[in-house]
């Protein structure tokens, strides 16, 4: 290894010049010594907030299980779990449940989808058809059939989400998750 | 001896340590109330030791976390006696923390000189919390998932960094490997490494001081080395114990079913400790101040009151307000944690999602022993296709805003209704006015749901079909709470296609033919036999087999020991009998009993009650063929007609 041209173990009695400068290099160089590997360490450490995201292939749409005919034009929402091919990491799992959604037919070719995940902080909502609310089970954020808040636990209503008609009877969604806490609809990832 | 210690000493100094460790003066001799820092180190000592060896057996990944705590607590060796003690000291930790708390601050060791080791032991609160709250999440269970979830999100909530934080914390947007391989590094490295840093300046402030002592003239001085140290041992003896006899009482530490992300988890629920924080979220008058003011400032703003303790004892009432403060933030806390297990066990939603959750740890307990074990996609993938774990909630989802399942929703939740009460309240708006507005203030007490369709939790079996053939009207009596849709004291004419229908006709005519003989009593066995045997269930008796055969004469030709049908089952439904090609009766009238309760045809009547052979233009029924997915459908006819193991 080559190091630096230095004779750390001069004698203190040397000119006090140098021993000025000892000083300085010797802490220099244990800060440096110190400072690399912590600085690979924590660039390393913010690679979540570096990752760029890879494009989507399509439009990000998704076709659902349930035909529109399926759904009674304003009648109960839908609990449809969301299939589709997920990347943790280093592993990728093809058609996996990644989520859930609320599907409602609410006119003859219009249908609501809400995301299952409470606004207030992430847990999932029931839907209660006996009351015609959503409810959440952690505290108790309430919603009405359309996603309005009803009390003032949640932040902000449902989350809606994209919905297509496709080839007059299918149903597409955009699926997204979205940061729970705020009062603005911000996608997560 | 002696000269291999003066040996040791020469070189290492070791005597005079040892002195300054174990004889420490203590003036007023020693006492039980300075116990409390002691059983702290004891328990932080068993956390080491034990989290060491569960370190040895852990698998931090989504697909192997759950499965290698599983694997810990049901077969290795003593693996659930580690774990339980290594969580049910964590829990003993937070006790102590706070009794060492409380003693600091009654007997105002917070003051000068020693404000910076109070401060200390603050930071040592925090990393403490700091560790149960990522030990929490290691066992990537439903209940450990849910709760950290909420406490990820609170962490979003942090004003400025708070995303940034989040997805730090993560690993990424979402849950993955990455939050349990971050959750781990931090819970078994960072945070234990920097918890030993400030124990060891925490001892170290507290030896420069000495102990704080109210009172010392109530006995002769003594040292650390024997006295105190044996009402230390004797302490950490009795947390030992209490940790020990909650470890064995519970057979180890909970381990709910494996995360799933895609399925609800409605009996989250954060540790005990940190229930009143819990609580505290879910009032309304919290949340209309942000969620950042309820989760991190209010907290915040306690812990600056507690930080500032030793600056304001220097007031002439300052101990005093300390000692009154900390007392009522106990009493708030612990006010609140009652309340949050009250409401939750007043909650039949809660119990029943306890009891749900419960169910299915269980249930993956008995689908991880089988001998094809756990599979590479770890053990949320069998419960995800089990009928037994599935069914239920299939129902609850799709058949119970209907039907019953033994009068419940097929999970054990009872079906009701909580009529929300609705109220005009003046709100102030975002320009600052005030407008009447109509908003739910409360909710009336629940009240059970009336069923609109049969229970079917006896469906297809024996019961269930002799029930139909001698008493239709009351199986499908719920039918009468379909109300029309113009008058509601008129129940609804698709109701009354079944229960004023041939068939309602038939089996109250004939329900006196059963009585009139003992032996028509067994011909009806017979029947029975022969239609359940036709549905092929699991225990059903085979086609060929005698009761079943003669069986088939009655549903065929009518006749009875005593008497004979008016009219023929055959006459109204046909029914293609296993194994053979020919079709009794004709499709038509009434609903096919081709293997009726069966698989095949409760598959072919979910997915569209309204064809032809089933029920036809009488059929109000969603076809469930368009509402579920192949395997969901699979999953809930598996189910009811018991094909699992």
């Amino acid at each position: 290894m080559s190091q630096p041209h230095l004779d750390l173990h001069e004698s203190p009695s040397s000119e006090p010049r140098r021993g000025f400068m000892t000083h300085i290099l010797a802490a220099g160089i244990g800060l440096l010594v110190g400072a690399i590997p912590a600085c690979a360490g924590l660039a390393f450490f913010l690679d979540p907030l570096m990752r760029k995201k890879k494009g989507a292939s399509g439009d990000g749409f998704i076709k659902m299980p349930v035909a529109l005919e399926a759904l009674e034009i304003g009648g109960e929402p839908q609990l449809v779990k969301i299939i589709m091919d997920k990347v943790d990491a280093w592993n990728t799992y093809l058609k996996q449940p990644v989520g859930a959604v609320y599907l409602r037919r609410t006119d003859k070719d219009k249908v609501a989808a809400f995301n299952s995940r409470c606004p207030h902080l992430g847990c999932a909502v029931d839907y209660k058809p006996a009351e015609k609310h959503y409810f959440c089970p952690c505290h108790t954020s309430t919603f009405d059939v359309d996603g309005v808040l009803q009390n003032d636990i949640p932040p902000r209503g449902l989350d809606t989400l994209d919905v297509q008609i496709r080839n007059g009877s299918e149903v597409w969604l955009k699926f997204q998750n979205f940061r729970a806490t705020t009062p603005e609809k911000i996608p997560v990832g | 001896m002696n000269a291999l210690i003066n040996w040791l000493d020469n070189r290492t100094g070791l005597k005079k340590l040892m002195h300054e460790a174990l004889y420490e003066n203590i003036p007023g001799g020693a006492r039980w109330r300075y116990v409390w820092g002691s059983t702290l180190m004891f328990t932080f000592t068993i956390q080491v030791i034990t989290g060491l060896f569960l370190w040895t057996a852990y698998s931090p990944s989504t697909t192997t976390a759950w499965e290698s705590v599983y694997y810990i607590q049901h077969h290795m060796q003593y693996g659930w006696l580690v774990r339980g003690l290594h969580h049910f000291s964590a829990s003993a930790m937070t006790v102590l923390l706070a009794l060492h708390l409380m003693q600091v601050v009654i007997d105002g060791a917070y003051k000068a000189p020693r404000e910076i080791n109070f401060w200390l032991g603050l930071i040592l609160m925090q990393i403490v919390l700091g560790l149960s709250l990522t030990g929490y999440l290691l066992p990537w269970d439903q209940k450990g998932y849910y709760a950290t979830q909420v406490s990820t999100e609170i962490m979003g909530a942090t004003p400025v960094v708070g995303p940034q934080l989040q997805q730090l914390a993560q690993g990424g947007p979402q849950y993955g490997h990455h939050t349990l391989t971050r959750f781990f590094a931090m819970h078994a490295g960072v945070l234990p490494g920097t918890l030993i840093a400030f124990i060891v300046l925490h001892i170290a402030v507290f030896r420069r001081h000495g102990i704080t002592v109210p009172d010392p003239d109530r006995a002769p001085a003594t040292t650390f080395w024997p006295d105190q140290v044996l009402k230390d041992g004797i302490a950490c003896l009795a947390v030992l114990g209490t940790v020990l006899t909650l470890t064995i009482w519970h057979h180890g530490a909970e381990l709910a079913a494996p995360a799933d992300p895609s399925e609800a988890y409605s009996a989250a629920r954060p540790e005990w400790y940190f229930l009143f924080l819990f609580q505290f979220l879910r009032f309304e008058w919290v949340e209309h101040q942000g969620l950042a003011f309820g989760a991190i400032y209010l907290p915040g703003a306690l812990m600056a009151i507690l930080a500032a303790m030793p600056i304001i004892g220097r007031w002439k009432v300052g101990h005093a307000f300390n000692v009154v403060f900390l007392f009522v933030m106990m009493v708030g806390i612990i006010g609140l944690t009652g309340l949050a297990l009250k409401n939750d066990a007043a909650d039949p939603d809660f119990t029943a999602a306890v009891r749900q959750a419960h169910d299915d740890s269980v249930r993956i307990e008995e689908l991880a022993e089988r001998p094809e074990g756990i599979p590479l996609e770890g053990a949320v993938s069998l419960l995800r296709a089990d009928p037994k774990a599935q069914g239920p909630r299939l129902f609850a989802r799709n058949c119970a805003p209907c039907h019953r399942y033994d009068g419940h929703d097929g999970t054990g939740r009872k079906v009701t209704r909580k009529d929300a009460i609705v109220a005009e309240v003046l709100e102030k708006q975002a320009d600052g006015t005030k407008k009447k507005v109509k908003k739910i203030v409360g909710y009336k007490p629940p009240v059970e749901e009336l069923a609109t369709a049969s229970d079917l939790g006896k469906f297809g079996s024996p019961d269930w079909i002799k029930a139909v053939i001698t008493d239709f009207k009351k199986t499908f009596a719920a039918l009468e709470n379909v109300k029309d849709k113009d008058d509601k004291s008129k129940i609804a004419e698709s109701s009354k296609h079944f229960l004023e229908g041939e068939m309602a006709g038939w089996s109250s005519s004939h329900a006196n033919h059963w009585r009139a003989d003992a032996k028509n009593e067994h011909a009806l066995d017979d029947l029975v036999a022969f239609l359940y045997s036709q549905g092929q269930r699991r225990g059903a008796p085979g086609v060929s087999d005698e009761a079943p055969k003669r069986g088939r004469q009655i549903f065929e030709t009518g006749i009875l020991p005593v008497g004979k049908f008016e009219s023929n089952c055959i006459d109204c439904h046909s029914l293609q009998p296993i194994g053979e090609d020919k079709l009794l009766g004709e499709v038509g009238a009434g609903p096919t009993l081709t293997s009726y309760g069966g698989d095949r045809w409760l598959r072919e009547f979910l997915s569209n009650p309204g064809h032809e052979k089933f029920y036809g233009s009488n059929n109000t029924m969603p076809a469930f063929g368009e509402r579920l997915t192949e395997k969901e459908l699979d999953l809930l006819v598996r189910w009811m007609v018991g094909d699992y193991e």
